[in-house]
């Protein structure tokens, strides 16, 4: 007989489901970053002078910035001069219908459960698959094109829709925000666009697939949505990358502008390789995300399922411009292994009557180390402000960590601000419990979790947040000692 | 059904239980009584399975299988049910998902096809009904929130609900109002049959002019030192366990 030690260390030692590689032709860039390979990038994505213009600025900034220190983990190691800042499957020409992409990388995304055949995709989803650093292929595109939906990779957008790109880009993640961010600016390579017109309800659930591949590569993606006028789009994001020795940087940006009585729903489930159990290899997840509500009434919604990469790190965060706007933030943050977790949100209340609500459940098990840090900002002008923010912590084992640092700055006397926070852990009186109904360690503890993190998982589109619900049994199993 | 021999067992070292004997016939509902410290609801915890009781030495057979050789989750599938002196709290877990997960768990280990939707509503109501548990708790998170009495009436409901051969109450009657100690007794009551056994740890004699045992068991530091009928109790109620322990002194000393 097991018991409960056993079953957690087999669960914190489980393998990663989806790492392996995937054999293609690359066209990879020498390693190495300077102004020539940003010139080089831009050349290769024939991109119009003002956007390598901007991509220099970004790396002007970022060659002025360092590392930050306020994080609550060390620093790895990050020598950037050995990555390769481009890395694309090779096309021979361009292609204009998903019979033309690479069968072996169609076969890649079958195998994560993507299937980028129309006739095949999930109902109501549509796809935008990203394999390193470039779009392989978008789903249903025709369709949302006859409602007027720009839905596409960040590069067609460029060549596309230049005016709209211009108009909004850098505009909610400046080029300098922070380093990686300026990093991302100076050498993103492709990533995801969309555009909602006015009083549109977008008609299914767009999506991004990421998928890191190459060796000694980062990903550097950016995603812009627009939401115009009275429009509405819930958009999700999914991500997993082969088992590698030696980790790997991801520094996306995310921009969302949602104008007047817009909403942008947002959601993501991660599950970059984490690393192996002695914490070697996984992602660096370093990524910049940002909401702005600039229209009165509209509204921003982050939800996130973090599971995977050896370090997270990432606010997504909303600025509430907008009078009567309102801004979410659902995290589930799981740490096991010798995971780290640096995330939260910041929310700046900007314009009257705003509201903000932020509920955050971290999950550690294992050695991982979990830290909620969130920014509430209340400006002089947001009259009758509101938020609320509830921040859990959930421990399993005797060897992991949490840690809570809410920052709030009020600077409007209306305001009304709440924080709640609890710790627990899953207590052998609860796993007994259910053990005295028939119900095993292992399924006990997913029921427990699962019962912990639903307000989270509800505001998941269905089938996320199904896939979520099993991830994290499978991320958790064995955890409990 | 269940035979406990010189049953002994530990915990944190420290001795509890110190040779149990005990045999328990279908159908049969029997009292464990005794002063506080006495072992009764370690005797509780040990047959349950719970793992910072050691068991040192003694069988416990169940239906002709060793009771402790079967994990605390086996223990519940075969047929064993503890009714907690604390139930605990788990939030976000409906009750409704937490049982239906649990009876599915128990009819897969026998063999059976598992129960979903309306079945299982069906036999829900039926069984809120017969334990008269109140409906709107079954959507609540498990225990969550829930008074005391609550608590206790959601175990009887658990009991109900998964139908178990021998059934454990570890003081049931603990913080009950004369009320809530008649519904309980009347939900324990209903579900008394020619095939279920019980087991009934209580510290008062009050709870036994509902629930009417065949045996009653006076257990003292760790071992049974009396066995008689229902009379046995009202004894004790009259003259406490004093003259028990004298007795027992007595007889040890000789």
């Amino acid at each position: 007989m097991m018991n409960s030690n056993e079953i957690i260390d087999d669960i914190a030692n489980k393998e990663y489901e989806f790492g392996f590689t995937t054999d293609i032709e690359m066209d990879i860039a020498p390693p190495g970053l300077n102004e020539d390979i940003i010139r080089f990038i831009s050349a290769k994505k024939n991109e119009p002078e003002w956007l390598l213009e901007w991509r220099l600025k970004g790396f002007a900034a970022f060659r002025k910035m360092q590392f930050p220190s306020w994080q609550h983990f060390e620093m790895p190691e990050l020598d950037l001069q050995a990555l390769s800042y481009y890395a694309a499957p090779k096309k021979k020409k361009q292609l204009n219908s998903l019979d033309e992409v690479d069968p072996e990388l169609l076969a890649t995304f079958e195998k994560l459960g993507i299937p980028l055949n129309e006739q095949k995709a999930l109902t109501g989803v549509a796809v935008d698959a990203v394999f390193d650093s470039v779009s392989v292929a978008t789903t249903f595109k025709g369709k949302l094109k006859e409602m007027g939906v720009i839905f596409c990779s960040f590069g067609e957008a460029v060549q596309e829709y230049p005016d709209l790109v211009k108009k909004y880009l850098g505009t909610v993640v400046p080029h300098s925000d922070n380093i990686f961010a300026a990093l991302n600016s100076a050498v993103f390579s492709d990533g995801s666009f969309t555009y909602i017109p006015k009083g549109v309800r977008c008609p299914m659930e767009l999506s991004t697939y990421f998928r890191i591949n190459a060796q000694n590569t980062g990903q550097f993606e950016r995603t812009l949505i627009i939401a115009d006028e009275g429009s509405y789009v819930s958009y999700l994001e999914g991500c997993t990358a082969p088992m590698r020795d030696e980790n790997q940087l991801h520094a996306a940006v995310v921009e969302l502008v949602a104008l007047d009585h817009a909403e942008i729903k947002y959601s993501t489930v991660q599950n970059w390789y984490p690393g192996d159990k002695d914490g070697k290899g996984g992602i660096y997840n370093f990524v910049t995300k940002r909401g702005i509500c600039k229209g009165n009434a509209s509204k921003i919604s982050w939800t996130q399922v973090e599971t995977g990469s050896a370090i997270t790190w990432k606010y997504p965060s909303v600025i509430l411009q907008g009078d009567y706007s309102e801004g979410e933030f659902y995290s589930v943050a799981v740490v096991r292994n010798k995971q780290i977790a640096d995330t939260g949100t910041k929310i700046h209340h900007i314009g009257k009557g705003t509201k903000s609500r932020i509920i955050s459940k971290g999950i550690s098990a294992g050695r991982g180390d979990n830290s909620y840090r969130g920014l509430v900002a209340v400006g002089p002008r947001a009259d009758n402000a509101r938020n609320f923010t509830q921040c859990d912590s959930l421990l399993i084992g005797n060897d992991c960590g949490s840690h809570t640092f809410p920052y709030i700055e009020s600077r409007n006397k209306t305001a009304m601000i709440e924080h709640e926070a609890t710790t627990s852990k899953i207590g052998e009186d609860q796993i007994f419990y259910l053990n005295a109904r028939g119900i095993d360690t292992e399924k006990a503890v997913a029921l427990i979790v699962n019962g912990y993190v639903k307000e989270v998982l509800n505001q998941l589109p269905m089938e996320f947040a199904v896939e979520a619900q099993k991830l994290l049994s499978i991320t958790l199993e064995g955890s409990v000692g | 059904m269940l035979t406990i021999k010189n049953l002994h067992a530990e915990v944190e070292g420290k001795q509890i239980l110190k040779g149990i004997n005990l045999e328990i016939g279908k159908g049969e509902t029997h009292a464990i009584m005794g002063p506080n410290g006495s072992g009764k609801s370690s005797l509780a915890s040990v047959l349950a399975g719970r793992d910072n009781y050691t068991v040192t030495e003694g069988e416990v057979w169940f239906n002709g299988k060793n009771l402790l050789d079967l994990s605390p989750e086996d223990r519940a599938r075969e047929g064993v049910f503890l009714a907690f002196q604390y139930p605990v709290e788990i939030p976000g877990v409906s009750n409704l998902n937490f049982l239906k997960t649990a009876l599915n768990e128990i009819r897969t280990y026998k063999g059976l096809p598992t129960i979903e939707g309306r079945d299982f509503l069906k036999l829900t109501k039926e069984k809120q009904q017969l334990v008269d548990f109140n409906a709107n708790l079954m959507n609540r998170s498990l225990n969550e929130g829930f008074s005391g009495g609550e608590k206790k009436r959601n175990e009887i409901f658990q009991l109900a609900m998964l139908d178990p051969q021998l059934a454990i109450l570890d003081e049931t009657d603990s913080g009950l109002d004369i009320d809530a100690l008649r519904i309980v007794s009347n939900g324990v009551n209903k579900l008394r049959d020619a095939e279920k056994s019980f087991v009934v740890i209580t510290h008062y004699q009050r709870l036994l002019e509902y629930i009417v045992p065949d045996f009653v068991h006076v257990l003292y530091n760790g071992r049974i030192i009396k066995t008689g009928t229902k009379e046995l109790a009202l004894e004790l109620e009259e003259r406490g366990y004093d003259w028990l322990k004298e007795e027992l002194h007595l007889k040890e000393s000789v």
